[in-house]
């Protein structure tokens, strides 16, 4: 613990710290451009220069000077100031200082820092640079004569996402950023430079002159193209939520979010929903809400009915759905639209309970049937970083393009049951073992075998410096599916049980991946918001409201619950599902519970009090593990495309970009500007 | 005074005999090398540190002190790396190239004495890409010494195992740098690290490694058979040995000349390059270090010693002792002002000052080189060179201010006669 003065102010800092942290713990602004936390230090913008004895007599990068004991530093000396004025008119004599065109205006690095440091006046009186734009994708839009060299998206994209695409050609100030041979950036998290750009020379090419910084409202919410349930910030402006950009959240997803979180938003008011549908003669025609349901009522199901929940739906719509069903006399709940069948009883055996935070510091990890890299990207470099510090990686399943140093042991889920010599020693003799099974493995019935193999291993442990592990983790990929699983939405036999029961009535709360031939005796009520598959088998459509347009509970893969909020209100005559369901238990002529949200999740928390509280819920022991049980079978990854995963993205046009384009090959057409 | 033939180091600098091991050998290069590694290891770092050698790469640091640096043990077993710095880019240097081509094995031998003594694995020769020859030859060089048994496993039969890599560099002035050169040779582009952590504590490939320039360690093997004592005897105190002087520019001679230190300027241009063109009173000004260092106008340099300590007082500096004479034909600002041409595209664009401000520099240069600029505009262009100085990552940036502070500091009036004539003409 040196201890240091900052500015004549005495403080302690952490052993390890840099002189920058330093200053921010003693409550100093250091301007920046190329430090970041979460990447690697390069010092090159020469912008947090401090004064530092002692040292030479001229000002030290301070991102990247070790704090040590006795050090006095100065963050408001003459020399510091100049310092600080000087690289900020090196900064600004090749840069455009186009702001107002620029859509980094008002959210800009350079700019709120030249204000703050700057000189005011420019000197500079030669022709500037101009740099030559460069294609990089369909997401990352490029204005390089603006670029100031920080290379944090160099940085990301080597440390980070463990990909090669960004890089820095040539020298001097004929240096330019570019993807090489201008290759779109491939990877699943690339957006995530746009944010790390401290100036405009990245910007996001979808929301590209869409709206300034200023004017949007900011909501909090949870992202749900994946289960890892994001923390994200909606952009909104009027009843369009214009931008989705990551919220820091170190537990979850630190500060990135995967390309589909961050631009399926485009298909928020695409293919809407947005009045009620009703067939008849064999085709939808709309309809007014007491028409449709009035159709409701008159099926008169009884008990005989069932609910299927979708893959982004919140907990309280599961809850309303749930308490529909029960008070219609039914139990007839599934979320696993695909047909899955794993054992539920504990949940404890089906959560990710290393945490994702977690799984960083395990060292040797096996992977079950599932393809990180498109199922959740931010594990995936989570997984970057464990390899990093030395873990060892063995995927069971085909073979995919990791970016870490990683073992393919083969397809077949029955490897699981027959491990080659050297990785039971690697994953028998690690301090922090670790097992992903992938919805892949579960369909292949490799839980049970896992579990096993978890027992052998001693997945679950205390370690000799006390410290609780617990490696066991299933990595989901619905962000609906650990609540829908807390709520009941789980039957023993899977959705097959569903079917069986020919129920008259199945409810389908925006449910898109079931295949409803099953269901064919059954009038399909589909309560969601997009025109997607389950609209199309619907025989009743009642339009519900997006994620973005309503509040709610999620609970993430690692039995995370977290609350988002409602940004925007749905379009048309759309609804939050809460009420729609509530106002079909009139039409059905019983009985819910609730009138109001507020005691909705009062009797939500009531029935499952986890889901009341915010952060990790807590499933109490792993079971033990069933004897004898093989897995079976070629595991076949059941994500076919990256950016197609649920309707909203389906129905954006920039995801259908990036599917032709980075996944199919094909060259995009550019409409001209 | 001046130094005598026989105690000149760099006896074949001319090539008028081969280069080749027997050769190198009938010069006393290879003489029971073994002998001088039984000395033991602290005995030649302590040896160097008394002779007084500083680095002749241009800043002078002394070379046993350095080698001091070194793990003693490696108590995590990374081997331990001598980079030899033969990347010899600094316009007006051209001493490296002389040894290499004439007199390869003084260098083969000094990295094998150096390196044993700082007690590495290897030693990396990294050679500027444009020479071809010359990296011909040290191929040729390595190879001779590697089948003679003098390097490699049991090298001069020492029991000390040693390897000598010759890596060819592709043209970059920056990877001159210590730290880019480590990037480069590891294969990465030629940007300077941040210091700390130094060289010697996570060099090359993350491992404890020196870097020094080739006439240190050519220097060496001659250093320790004949001496410290003999070496110190040449130079003032703090400046001591013998030196390659590279004297280009406006001489009768121009040469590259091995010399004692402190030699009063005067009298090596005299003895060795016979005289200024034009005389001394045609004499306009020097550049003593290479493109680097500021210049020194010819009052001032005329009797001055030219060693560190000499040069550092008329307010230039040695640098690599590549002597750059200008007679008063010489377009002053011209030649400053490619100097900044130069700078400008050396620059790696890493960091900010370095990589905007070499181009602004150069920018302005040429505008006062033909007097289209303001007055003031000279402040500024000194504001400018002092933004850069001392705010870059490496010394790149600062190499390319002091020549043209060393401009305004000396030529001032000039500019500004200069701007004044461009005024009239136009006002004509």
């Amino acid at each position: 613990m040196p201890k240091v003065t900052v500015d004549g102010v005495e403080l302690e800092v952490p052993a390890g710290a840099t002189v920058l942290q330093a200053c921010e713990l003693a409550g100093k602004e250091i301007p920046r451009f190329c430090y970041h936390e979460r990447l690697s230090i390069a010092g090159n913008c020469r912008m947090c220069l401090v004064e530092v004895a002692p040292g030479p007599p001229k000002p030290q990068a301070s991102c990247a000077l070790p704090a040590s004991e006795g050090q006095v530093i100065r963050t408001d000396s003459p020399m510091v100031k100049k310092a600080r004025e000087g690289v900020m008119e090196f900064l600004l004599i090749n840069h455009p200082l186009d702001c107002p065109i620029c859509d980094q205006g008002g959210e800009c690095d350079l700019q709120d820092q030249s204000v703050a440091y700057g000189r005011g006046a420019t000197r500079y009186h030669e022709h500037k640079r101009a740099v030559t734009e460069k294609y990089m994708g369909p997401l990352i839009k490029t204005q390089m004569t603006r670029c100031i060299h920080c290379t944090r998206c160099v940085r990301f994209s080597e440390e980070i996402a463990g990909v090669d695409e960004i890089g820095a050609l040539y020298r001097g100030e004929n240096t330019q950023i570019t993807t090489y041979l201008e290759h779109a950036a491939k990877h699943e998290l690339s957006a995530n430079v746009i944010d790390l750009c401290p100036v405009g020379a990245l910007t996001s090419r979808p929301y590209a002159f869409e709206a300034r910084s200023w004017e949007l409202t900011k909501t909090l919410s949870i992202d749900v193209s994946d289960a890892i349930g994001a923390n994200i910030r909606l952009d909104s402006r009027g009843r369009e939520v214009l931008r989705i950009l990551p919220r820091v959240n170190d537990d979850v997803n630190e500060e990135w979010l995967s390309d589909k979180g961050r631009y399926q938003v485009d298909g928020l008011p695409k293919r809407r929903l947005d009045r009620p549908w009703l067939r008849k003669n064999g085709k939808l025609v709309a309809a007014t809400w007491d028409e449709a349901f009035a159709a409701i009522a008159k099926i008169k199901p009884g008990a005989s009915v069932a609910a299927v929940a979708g893959d982004l739906v919140d907990c309280e719509t599961m809850f309303a759905g749930k308490m529909l069903v029960g008070a219609l006399g039914s139990n007839l709940l599934e979320g696993r639209q695909t047909g899955m069948k794993y054992e539920t009883s504990n949940l404890a055996a089906v959560n990710f309970n290393s945490t994702l935070a977690g799984i960083e510091t395990a060292d040797a990890i096996l992977i079950v049937g599932s393809h990180v890299r498109w199922e959740a990207p931010l594990v995936n470099a989570r997984l970057r970083k464990a390899v990093k510090n030395g873990a060892k990686v063995f995927l069971i399943g085909p073979e995919w393009e990791t970016t870490f140093a990683a073992e393919f042991l083969g397809e077949d889920a029955a490897v699981l049951g027959n491990l080659p010599a050297h990785v039971g020693e690697a994953m028998a003799g690690a301090v922090r073992p670790a097992v992903i099974l992938g919805g892949a493995a579960l369909a292949k019935g490799a839980l049970a075998p896992a579990l096993a193999r978890a027992d052998a291993w001693k997945l679950v442990r205390t370690n000799d410096d006390g410290s609780v592990w617990n490696g066991f983790n299933v990595l989901h990929m619905a962000a609906s599916r650990m609540g829908g699983l807390m709520l009941g939405y789980a039957q023993p036999g899977g959705i097959a049980d569903l079917a069986a029961a020919k129920p008259k009535l199945l409810l389908s709360l925006g449910a898109d991946e079931v295949d409803y031939a099953a269901f064919s005796d059954s009038i399909i009520v589909y309560v969601g918001h997009h025109g997607d598959k389950g609209a199309h088998a619907a025989d009743v459509i009642l339009p519900a409201a997006a994620y973005t347009e309503k509040a709610g509970t999620y609970v993430n893969t690692e039995g995370r619950v977290q609350f988002s909020e409602k940004a925007v209100f749905a379009p048309g005559d759309a609804r939050e599902d809460w009420t729609i369901l509530r106002a079909l238990a009139d039409a059905l002529g019983v009985s819910v519970g609730f009138d109001s949200f507020a005691q909705l999740r009062a009797a939500m928390a009531a029935e499952v009090p986890a889901l009341g509280v915010e952060g990790l819920a807590d499933y109490g022991a792993r079971p033990a593990a069933p004897k004898d049980a093989q897995a079976q079978g070629v595991i076949g990854y059941p994500i076919k495309d990256f950016y197609l995963t649920n309707p909203i993205a389906r129905a954006s046009a920039t995801m259908q970009h990036c599917s032709a384009e980075l996944l199919h090959g094909e060259p995009q057409a550019e409409a001209a500007e | 005074m001046s130094l005598a033939d026989k105690d000149r180091i760099f006896t074949n600098l001319y090539g008028y005999q081969p280069w080749n091991l027997p050769a190198a050998m009938a010069r006393g290069d290879w003489d029971n090398t073994k002998a001088l590694l039984e000395r033991g290891q602290d005995a030649i770092v302590d040896e160097i540190k008394a002779s007084g050698l500083r680095g002749r790469g241009g800043a002078g640091f002394p070379t046993g002190l350095k080698w001091s640096f070194m793990p003693k043990e490696s108590k995590d077993g990374r081997p331990s790396f001598l980079v030899i710095n033969a990347d010899e880019s600094e316009p007006g240097s051209c001493k490296d190239r002389e040894i290499i081509r004439h007199d390869p094995h003084k260098l083969i031998e000094g990295a094998l004495v150096a390196g044993f003594a700082m007690r590495a694995r290897a030693a990396y020769i990294y050679i500027r890409g444009e020479y071809i020859r010359e990296a011909e030859t040290l191929f040729a060089a390595v190879a001779e010494a590697y089948d003679a048994g003098l390097i490699g496993k049991n090298a001069c039969g020492s029991g000390y195992d040693f390897d000598v890599f010759v890596h060819r560099g592709a043209g970059a002035y920056i990877c001159g740098e210590e730290t880019a050169m480590i990037e480069s040779l590891e294969g990465k582009k030629g940007q300077p690290r941040l210091k700390p952590p130094f060289p010697a504590g996570a060099g090359l490939y993350g491992c404890p490694t020196t870097v020094n320039n080739v006439e240190s360690i050519a220097v060496a093997p001659t250093i320790l058979r004949r001496g410290a004592a003999w070496f110190s005897s040449f130079g003032r105190e703090g400046n001591k040995g013998t030196k390659l002087f590279q004297i280009s520019g406006h001489v009768d001679k121009p040469c590259v000349v091995e010399e004692a230190m402190s030699i009063p300027f005067r009298e090596l241009i005299e003895k060795h390059c016979g005289g200024i063109r034009g005389g001394w009173d045609n004499l306009l000004a020097v550049i003593p270090g290479g493109s680097s260092v500021p210049l020194v106008p010819a009052a001032e340099i005329m009797d001055a010693p030219m060693d560190f300590d000499g040069l550092k007082a008329v307010g230039s500096g040695l640098g690599t002792a590549a002597v750059i004479v200008m007679d008063k034909s010489t377009d002053i600002v011209r030649a400053i002002s490619r100097l900044s041409a130069f700078y400008m595209h050396e620059s790696c664009g890493q960091c900010t000052p370095c990589r905007e401000g070499t181009g602004w520099m150069y920018r302005v240069m040429e505008r006062l080189r033909t007097g289209d600029a303001d007055v003031s505009e000279i402040d500024l262009l000194q504001e400018v060179t002092k933004q850069i100085e001392g705010h870059t990552i490496c010394a790149l940036g600062d190499a390319a201010a002091w020549p043209i502070q060393g401009l305004i500091k000396h030529f001032r009036p000039e500019l500004e006669r200069r701007i004044a004539d461009n005024v009239r003409e136009a006002a004509e």
